[in-house]
């Protein structure tokens, strides 16, 4: 009984914060309520039985992917004006054609889940039991989640490797006289 | 199990911890400050009580007294929840540290794991800090902070990996118990050489505390705290290096274990006072590299060579194996 009370309180948390992460117009609070909502789910997912999941969920998402996220926006240095320009954006108006998409998703949803109860688990999925379903039954998923990572790999080297090449070329102080391209090349 | 909703009599431990953990990081100031005196041949504190002990009593006294100032100009919340979270997320993570065979609040299959969190949420301490002061060092320091510690927490798990694949678990109290023949120190010590560096790194403490380096950035992500929230600051520092010397103790040098003339927390407390010391050691005498040599440091050197270990202890546990 407490596990299910306690995953209700999860969830309504998980639910909350993250209705919370839309309406902000902050950016930054928004991001702390996401981080809310993240560890939320990492105590549901303990809840239901799957600990590794559970931290893996606050390791990953919450302390290294929303960490980068934040580091954006506080790198931008958003202002006043920018939180006018959301405000602006989230007119009711805007609401109303997401709110009944997502209305009828909710529906369909209640639909599926009311007469099945909370699967909260009377036993954990260990670490060990993760890994090795993951390199036996679903070995082509992880190859494929790594050949996908690896992609995004090489194009943040080739971003990265572009920018710092653009700076080598630059006159190395201002007012220099630049060379024409064809004798710079030679 | 996952859960045991049953009231366990280590839980008791969890008030006592906490208020140790606090008063033992404020001893540690006063120690950390003699020693560096010491080794800097100089006096340090010594005016205040026998050896100058009292003096951590009158820095609390100060902090406790000061004028608590809130910036009008920041975000007033997270400037509030900011010391809370760093000092919050490290007295968390103790809960899973073994200090003796029976003596731990929790220990769960995921503890190592666990830890790893911990470490990872503090980050946002440090980062709303720097953005809640809405002041240009708190700001750069914050920025600094967030980069160098989430690329340390990357190869911190990575280095970690080779101890658990000889122990075969996350759970720290089947660590320490794996070591009973050869403590993991000997067939990992390029892990724990990673280990301790990127502890080092995420507790922020010279010479990795360029987050806060004064020469540069006043006092970075803390430059407009004062008061208590400060002290919590300044504490979870401490808290963090104590922590990270006693997994450094658990999972290299095999935590309580230890000839049986002394109990095992005496041990365990014994071999994590070596690697404190260790840490203050290093602050005295290194001095601190610059940003982009600590980035580059992690991303170019540390972080394969971590993999390479990594690799080669999987390699060989297979060959062992069958």
């Amino acid at each position: 009984m407490i596990p299910l009370i306690l995953f209700y309180i999860a969830a309504a948390v998980a639910v909350g914060a993250a209705a919370l992460v839309v309406t902000r117009l902050n950016a930054s609070h928004a991001l702390i309520y996401l981080v809310v909502s993240l560890l939320a789910i990492a105590v549901m997912f303990y809840l239901l039985g799957a600990p590794f999941a559970a931290a893996l969920e606050v390791v990953i998402y919450a302390g290294a992917i929303v960490v980068l996220f934040l580091f954006v926006v506080m790198m931008l240095n958003l202002g006043r004006r920018t939180v006018e320009r959301e405000r602006r954006w989230l007119e009711p108006r805007a609401w109303i054609g997401p709110g009944i998409l997502a209305a009828i998703l909710f529906v369909e949803m209640m639909y599926a889940i009311v007469g099945n109860a909370v699967p909260t688990a009377s036993e954990g999925v260990g670490p060990k039991a993760v890994g090795i379903a993951l390199f036996q039954e679903y070995l082509l998923a992880v190859e494929l989640a790594a050949i996908l990572l690896l992609a995004a790999l090489v194009g943040a080297y080739h971003l990265g490797r572009r920018y710092l090449s653009d700076r080598r070329e630059e006159p190395s102080a201002p007012g220099r006289k630049e060379f024409p391209p064809e004798e710079a090349s030679s | 199990m996952p859960f045991d909703w049953t009231w366990n009599w280590s839980y008791a431990l969890i008030v006592p911890l906490a208020v140790g953990a606090l008063l033992f990081a404020l001893f540690l100031v006063w120690w950390e400050r003699r020693l560096l005196g010491w080794w800097q041949d100089r006096q340090g504190p010594n005016r205040v009580g026998p050896f100058g002990t009292l003096q951590a009593v009158a820095d609390l006294i100060k902090l406790l007294t000061k004028d608590d100032w809130l910036p009008p100009f920041g975000d007033r919340a997270f400037f509030i929840l900011a010391p809370a979270i760093v000092a919050g997320s490290m007295l968390m993570a103790y809960v899973i540290v073994p200090f003796g065979p029976d003596l731990y609040v929790a220990d769960s299959n995921i503890a190592l794991l666990f830890f790893l969190a911990m470490s990872s949420l503090a980050v946002y301490g440090v980062l709303l800090a720097g953005l809640s002061s809405n002041n240009k060092y708190a700001m750069l320091g914050g920025l600094r902070a967030a980069a160098q510690m989430v690329t340390y927490e990357v190869f911190m798990g990575l280095s970690v990996m080779g101890v658990v694949i000889h122990a075969g678990s996350f759970s720290l109290v089947d660590i320490v118990e794996a070591q009973r023949d050869l403590w993991f120190f000997v067939p990992q010590v390029v892990g724990f050489v990673i280990f301790l560096i990127a502890g080092l790194a995420e507790s922020h403490r010279l010479p990795f505390d360029l987050p806060e380096a004064e020469h540069e950035l006043t006092a970075g992500f803390h430059t407009e705290y004062s008061g208590m929230k400060f002290g919590f600051i300044m504490a979870a520092e401490y808290l963090a290096m104590v922590l990270t010397s006693a997994l450094v103790v658990t999972l290299f040098f095999g935590g309580w274990l230890g000839p049986s003339f002394l109990p095992p927390v005496v041990w365990f407390a014994l071999k994590t006072a070596i690697v404190i010391n260790f840490f203050v050691l290093l602050r005295a005498s290194i001095p601190r590299p610059r940003y982009d040599q600590l980035m580059s440091l992690g991303w170019k050197i540390l972080l394969p060579l971590s993999l390479v270990n990594l690799l080669a202890t999987g390699a060989i546990a297979l060959a062992l194996s069958d």
